[in-house]
């Protein structure tokens, strides 16, 4: 195994099975510190850079919260306007100079393969947080402690993976991590959204049993998970079809009085009408605590990259 | 001498070598020449020229059974067929208009190169798989 001190996290893929085990055991430990009941130091004297260069508040807000929770200290900026990047600086340049004025690095960029190009050219840990249509390794991360925290386990669940399976970058990194974790996959998509072949084969060649539908409601009564992602309007070109695709998609109480007592819903948010307001009161319902696990997430991985704890 | 070239390539070897009208030394040029190996080929032929490590790496991405023979004195001096690299640096563009090697920043592209028929090679940046390798080619 890899050490973690100053190690770059960019892609899921470069994590085995093993450490992701270690974050989600870490991030449990984290869970109180994370909800206020206990205060912790372990990163005091730390600074944390947020080169968000692209705005994206929630993942921006989640890793301050995360480095103000241990004690360490954040800087950064939360879009390119007024800053040297407009001026022409390049991404090089840009980390080399953040590099003297912190610890660790989160980088937010709308090009594919930045964080890798960043990584290259600092000694400090970068923590990839979005990269164009490319990697979000921590988003993928707190999808799997989520389900390991509710379920006690990954291995052996039913996980259904439901909505845009083409398009969704969320949806192709967890499966192939839950693939690596021996899950059964269930994949449900309208027609012409199906996840792509390439993905699918990458599952199959772990061992991982992937079964193909494009009725929801087949899946209910067996699932464990259901991961619900985003069908948007744009993919149609007839207002019509997205309508009558957006309907049979819906999960609400009436498709869910076939679900297992101990089924969850997630859903990486924001929410359109994939998921009826009236499943929130439901303890299938997990997606708020989805979005609340991006911070014990960050703050395990802010602990490990920088070699405390 | 460069031999064992797939028919049509020739032209794309001659780019590679940078030849054009103001090369100074003979060029031969032999297109859709019967082969035993690979039923035509393609042969070119340059006079007073080596190959720096790069162009032959580049060869090797289109024409991976190409041999390259070193003529001295009429006879073959130096023989050796080419060989697939595994890792593509600097040699070839990436296809995703969205790849941060497509921006101004300081680094050369680099693939990871697979080999088959035709040669795989992805972007170690952005994953994007090149679909057509000899229009990549830098
Ligand atoms: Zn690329």
């Amino acid at each position: 195994m890899a050490s973690w001190k100053g190690r770059d996290i960019l892609s899921i893929r470069d994590l085995s099975r093993g450490d992701i085990e270690l974050v989600l055991k870490a991030a449990r430990r984290m869970a109180p510190i994370a909800e206020g009941e206990k205060s912790s130091k372990s990163l005091e004297g730390k600074i944390l850079a947020t080169l968000f260069f692209e705005p994206s508040t929630r993942t921006r807000l989640s890793f301050e919260s995360a480095m103000i929770r241990l004690g360490g200290g954040v800087l950064g900026f939360s879009n390119v306007e007024g800053t040297s990047v407009q001026k022409g600086e390049t991404l090089a340049d840009t980390v080399r100079m953040v590099e003297g004025y912190a610890d660790v690095i989160v980088l937010r960029h709308p090009h594919e393969g930045a964080a890798r190009l960043a990584a290259e050219f600092t000694e400090r840990p970068v923590i990839n947080a979005g990269d164009g249509a490319g990697q979000h390794p921590t988003q993928t991360l707190q999808d799997l402690y989520t389900i390991w925290d509710e379920r006690g386990k990954i291995e052996g669940l039913n996980i259904a993976l439901v909505g845009d399976l083409k398009y969704g970058r969320t949806v192709h990194s967890i499966a192939t991590a839950l693939a690596g974790f021996g899950a059964s996959l269930t994949l449900v998509s309208p027609p012409g959204l199906e996840m792509p072949w390439e993905i699918v084969e990458e599952v199959k060649a772990t061992g991982t049993p992937v079964s193909t539908t494009h009725r929801l409601e087949d899946v209910v009564p067996t699932a464990d998970v259901l991961y619900v992602t985003r069908i948007q309007k744009e993919r149609f070109p007839d207002p019509q079809e997205y309508q009558k695709v957006a309907g049979s998609y819906r999960v609400d109480l009436p498709l869910l009085r076939e679900a297992k007592k101990d089924m969850i819903v997630l859903h990486p948010l924001p929410r359109v009408t994939e998921i009826d307001p009236a499943v929130d009161r439901t303890p299938h319902a997990k997606y708020f605590r989805q979005a609340f696990n991006a911070v014990p997430v960050r703050m395990a991985l802010l602990e490990m990259v920088l070699g405390v704890g | 001498m460069i031999d064992h070239i797939p028919a049509g390539m020739a032209l794309k070897v001659l780019k590679i070598l940078g030849i054009d009208e103001a090369v100074s030394s003979t060029v031969t040029v032999a297109m859709h020449v019967p082969s035993k190996a690979m039923s035509w080929k393609d042969i070119v032929k340059v006079e007073d020229r080596e190959l720096s490590p790069r162009e032959v790496d580049k060869i090797a991405l289109i024409a991976p059974k190409a041999s390259v023979n070193v003529i001295r004195n009429y006879n073959v001096a130096e023989k050796h067929v080419v060989r697939l690299p595994d890792r593509a640096v600097g040699i070839l563009r990436c296809g995703n208009p969205n790849c941060i090697t497509n921006l101004r920043e300081p680094v050369e592209t680099d693939f990871f190169v697979k080999p088959g028929e035709p040669p795989r090679a992805a972007c170690r940046y952005c994953d994007r798989v090149v679909e057509d390798i000899p229009a990549a080619i830098v």
